[in-house]
């Protein structure tokens, strides 16, 4: 029970430490690794409650997926961060002011947070005891049956978020040349192959 | 020392609140914003975990793969429209982001 309150205090400082990092870091490349590194301490705390599923999701989507195509964005644009980052500091008494006004609320909402007692009884599909199935197992059985429609749904949203990034980012340039097979192809002897008689002495 | 379902909730306050400050912080980088916005769903992912581990309850991780899938989704159509305004203007200052007059 030790090891597990220290391995959750280490992620935690670390989540919040690189959240801070994110935000802070003067160079943009630094912030998507910090990014990477927060995403890795968020999966280390779903381990610990007992989610290894959305953990690994976690570090496969996030990391994978989305941290990569940041990373791959902010290398490919060239653009000048220092002139965005001025005037950061101008807006830090309003964000400051907003995150400590929201910090106090959640505070207030969590702190008064009371689970009732009978909150087991209502659950919408209770978590079967871990030595009958795994987390995974348990979620697939879930996922697949009650579920499915919704699953179904969010395949949908990612095959059209990633027909949106193709048309989005797809341009045809002008003036590159290109083989063109059907051209090439559909070329007849007739039309490109001109014989001609050349008497001797005088040329075409 | 216990950790509860309190410890969990405060640590996913903190990030979520980190990320509105990010958002006021770097109001000039949409990349910074778009960064802000991902911290904010992992916030809300881990708050969905921890209900859904301390309940005894599966549907919250069922929600927070959900989330996932839309945070993904945002993120590519996101960077998508950042690449596309990128090579149109040349600058992805949030001030010049005005030809719609919103």
């Amino acid at each position: 029970m030790i090891l597990q309150g220290i391995a959750f205090y280490v992620f935690a400082a670390l989540l919040v430490a690189s959240g801070v990092m994110v935000i802070s870091a003067r160079n943009p490349v630094h912030s998507v690794l910090f990014l990477i590194l927060a995403f890795f301490q968020a999966a280390g705390l779903c381990v610990l409650m007992g989610a290894e599923f959305i953990a690994m999701i976690l570090v496969i989507v996030y990391v994978g997926a989305v941290a990569v195509l940041f990373l791959f964005v902010v290398m490919m644009l060239d653009i000048n961060f220092r002139e965005l980052r001025q005037g950061a500091l101008e807006a830090l008494p309003l964000g400051a002011l907003v995150g400590l006004i929201l910090l106090a609320e959640l505070a207030a909402v969590l702190g008064g947070w009371i689970v009732a007692p009978g909150v087991a009884t209502v659950a919408g599909a209770p978590t079967p005891a871990l030595d009958q199935v795994t987390n995974t197992h348990a979620l697939g059985q879930l996922m697949y049956t009650q579920y499915v429609y919704l699953f179904q749904a969010s395949g949908i949203v990612l095959l059209i978020a990633m027909i949106g990034a193709i048309v989005l980012t797809l341009r045809s340039r002008a003036g590159v040349r290109k083989q063109n097979v059907n051209v090439q192809i559909a070329r007849h002897r007739d039309e490109v192959v001109v014989i001609r008689k050349v008497t001797t002495g005088e040329g075409v | 020392m216990e950790i509860g379902l309190g410890h969990y909730l405060t640590v996913s306050a903190i990030i979520f609140t980190l990320g509105v400050l990010g958002i006021f912080l770097n109001r000039k980088n949409v990349i910074i914003i778009l960064m802000s916005i991902e911290m904010m769903l992992l916030a809300v992912n881990l708050n969905l975990v921890a209900f859904s581990t301390f309940l005894h309850d599966l549907v919250g991780q069922i929600f927070a793969m959900i989330i996932l899938t839309v945070a993904a989704a945002e993120a590519a159509i996101g960077l998508a429209i950042l690449v596309v305004y990128f090579r149109n203007r040349g600058s992805i200052r949030v001030e010049d982001i005005n030809m719609m007059k919103g």
